[in-house]
């Protein structure tokens, strides 16, 4: 699996995600326009999913700091492909800045790296875990992304294990 | 925010949206959720779905071609189907959400939803159906006699029971439910109360060996301020705080002459004066009645008044004794089994052919409540994940406490015990010689767990005296 820049993205943010997550970070693609939502001034997550998924044949995790959306909900962390190959991911509202708070860089690295967490689980055909401190527990908040440990519970890590070799897909 | 319980695929969600960019992006973060999704792209289509299968929730668009989500809901509702249903629109409209509300669903939201708002409305609405899932169950349980599962043999005899049982619970007749000591007497008397209309209202149960006269009567009766010593407040009794429900009197050959006058009075009368009162007061309940003594014979010495018992013989059931019903030893014993595995937090596999066959040749005198006593024991002596033969403790095992101590309780408890034997379990006499009343030493039995051993429980002169345990 790569790591893929989707739209303009901090370099040195994508190498800090690179590093953690051992996953090689490839070139860059630009959000297709028909994915922007004007009156939302968001982008379709789906739709950007579509277009990674032309860009690399195999697995991708994408990463952004465009605001995301899919249309029955008001925004969305990231989105991912159950049991699928591709997913994205963005940091627009993990930034403190986003809530009107002074930038905490380290604070953005340890909340992208559970995105990055959670979506990969979701590839590998992970569910929404009930423990709320797994990562792959859901979060419809960045308050509930904070309050995850990082890392997954007993139960997700068994059948992460064994879809991560089924797969082919390794874990950050 | 509570949640439901238990693993969320045991949900299922019907997504019904004519766009399939909203079906498919719901259906995904359904899926996700950990939830079993399945999308339908019209009504009709939802409604074949729903035909095919259960769901606990639909969550449909409300502006559709054809027939609309509102529509949907009505159909749902017409079916009477189980599903809760929430429906979603791209207009706001408050006519719209109040008409929808109305109708009987369970939520409205205006898309796009925040996904707080639309994960909250979805776990409220599974919470309910799962309150009505369990409600349902506990009714079907009640219909197909669950209640009665709890009585443990496959018997013909038990069969008979059971059957007595359900016959008798639906009709309000008293019952005398007879049968030796640890027969399970009072388990028939809850199953009765359970499966009768009168289940909604208390079961009140009243061990009349353990009282005295006057307090059996303030127990029965009530009674008001002042009516003895003792009386500081206005008390209701047993048959009042029944309200409507049922009266278990246990151990009923044990009352006084006097009592039995004065309950055949509010047998026959359906009304309560209070010790010390002179108000009488209406009251609404059923009997069950249970001895394990002969009360024809009681009533032929003229020990048991006769319209009393017939009062109370409606109708009989008659509960045998576990020898009587050799084939549900192994069953009752692998019930124990399991419940005191579960008590103790250990798995036990079973029981080994020799331990299964040295149960069955015991005559169980003290009937299932020994027997239960006796796998309870094995569990906790038993250090195998299989009940051997040497881990069961029957008879003559049984029979007399060895000195443990010298205190003065220990010394106490021996005694009492030893009396108690000499004298077969009769506690009249018993207490008699211990010089000690009745009621102290029914207290007495209960502090120091005192059991009746398998050699008094068979002895003649105790089945003809009727021992109690």
């Amino acid at each position: 699996m790569i790591l893929v820049p989707v739209g303009e993205f901090p370099a040195q943010l994508l190498a800090e995600l690179s590093r953690r997550s051992g996953l090689a970070s490839g070139p860059g693609i630009d959000a297709p326009q028909s994915a922007y939502h004007a009156r939302r001034n968001q982008y379709d997550s789906t739709q950007l999913l579509c277009r990674l998924k032309q860009f690399q044949p195999g697995a991708v995790m994408g990463v952004t700091q465009l605001d995301l959306f899919i249309p029955v909900l008001r925004y969305v962390f990231g989105e991912a492909e159950m049991g699928g190959r591709a997913a994205i991911f963005s940091v627009c509202r993990l930034r403190e800045e986003f809530y009107g708070l002074p930038p905490n860089p380290a604070l953005l690295i340890e909340r992208a790296m559970r995105e990055l967490w959670h979506e990969t689980g979701h590839l590998l055909g992970l569910a929404h875990c009930r423990d709320p401190l797994c990562v792959m527990s859901s979060s419809h908040a960045v308050e509930q992304v904070d309050t995850k440990n990082g890392s997954l519970c007993r139960d997700c890590q068994c059948r992460a294990n064994v879809l991560s070799e089924e797969r082919g897909i390794a874990l950050p | 925010m509570s949640e439901p319980s238990g693993p969320l695929d045991r949900f299922s969600i019907l997504v019904v949206d004519d766009e399939a960019v909203v079906r498919d992006s719901l259906q995904e973060w359904f899926s996700q959720e950990g939830y079993q999704v399945e999308a339908a792209a019209s009504a009709p289509e939802a409604l074949t779905a729903l035909a095919k299968s259960e769901f606990d929730l639909v969550i449909a668009d409300i502006r559709m071609p054809g027939m609309d989500g509102v529509e949907l809901l009505e159909k749902i509702q017409a079916e009477k189907l189980e599903a809760a249903v929430i429906l979603i629109t791209g207009y706001a409209s408050v006519e719209s959400a109040v008409r929808a509300l109305k109708l009987g669903a369970f939520d409205y939201l205006t898309k796009p939803f925040d996904p707080d708002d639309l994960s909250a409305v979805v776990r409220n609405a599974l919470e309910r159906q799962l309150l009505r899932r369990e409600n349902r169950q506990l009714r079907d349980q009640l219909a197909s006699g669950g209640v009665l599962s709890e009585i443990i043999g496959v018997s013909e005899a038990m069969r008979k029971v059971k059957e007595q049982i359900e016959m008798v619970a639906a009709v309000d007749s008293t019952v005398l439910v007879e049968g030796r000591s640890g027969t399970g007497k009072e388990l028939v008397a809850r199953a009765i109360h359970r499966l009768s209309p009168r289940r909604f209202h208390p079961l009140v149960v009243v061990h009349c060996g353990a009282l005295t006269e006057t307090l059996i009567e303030s127990e029965l009766f009530g009674h008001e301020k002042g009516a003895f010593t003792g009386a500081q407040h206005r008390r209701k009794g047993k048959f009042e705080a029944a309200m409507g429900g049922t009266v278990f009197l246990d151990e009923i050959a044990d009352i006084s002459l006097k009592t039995q006058t004065d309950l055949l009075r509010v047998l026959q009368e359906r009304e309560v004066v209070r010790v010390g009162g002179t108000q009488a007061i209406p009251v609404d309940f059923r009997v069950i009645a249970a001895t394990n003594r002969n009360l024809e014979q009681m009533v032929k010495e003229g020990l048991f008044r006769a319209d009393l018992y017939y009062r109370l013989h409606v109708f009989r059931i008659y509960l045998p004794a576990l020898r009587e019903r050799p084939s549900d030893v192994p069953v009752l014993a692998t019930h124990f089994l399991e419940k005191y595995s579960r008590k103790m937090g250990r798995h036990f596999h079973g029981f080994q052919r020799a331990a299964l066959d040295k149960l069955s040749s015991h005559a169980w005198p003290g009937n299932v409540r020994e027997l239960e006593n006796c796998i309870e024991r094995a569990l906790v002596v038993s250090s195998e994940p299989v009940i051997r033969a040497e881990d069961l403790v029957l008879g003559e095992g049984r029979a007399l406490a060895p000195l443990s101590g010298y205190s003065l309780e220990c010394v106490e408890k021996n005694h009492i015990l030893r009396v108690l034997e000499e004298f077969s379990w009769n506690q009249t006499q018993a207490a008699k010689a211990l010089g000690i009343d009745r009621v102290t030493l029914y207290h007495k039995i209960k502090r120091y767990e005192l059991k009746q051993s398998a050699k008094a429980l068979s002895s003649p002169e105790a089945a003809v005296k009727g021992t109690r345990g």
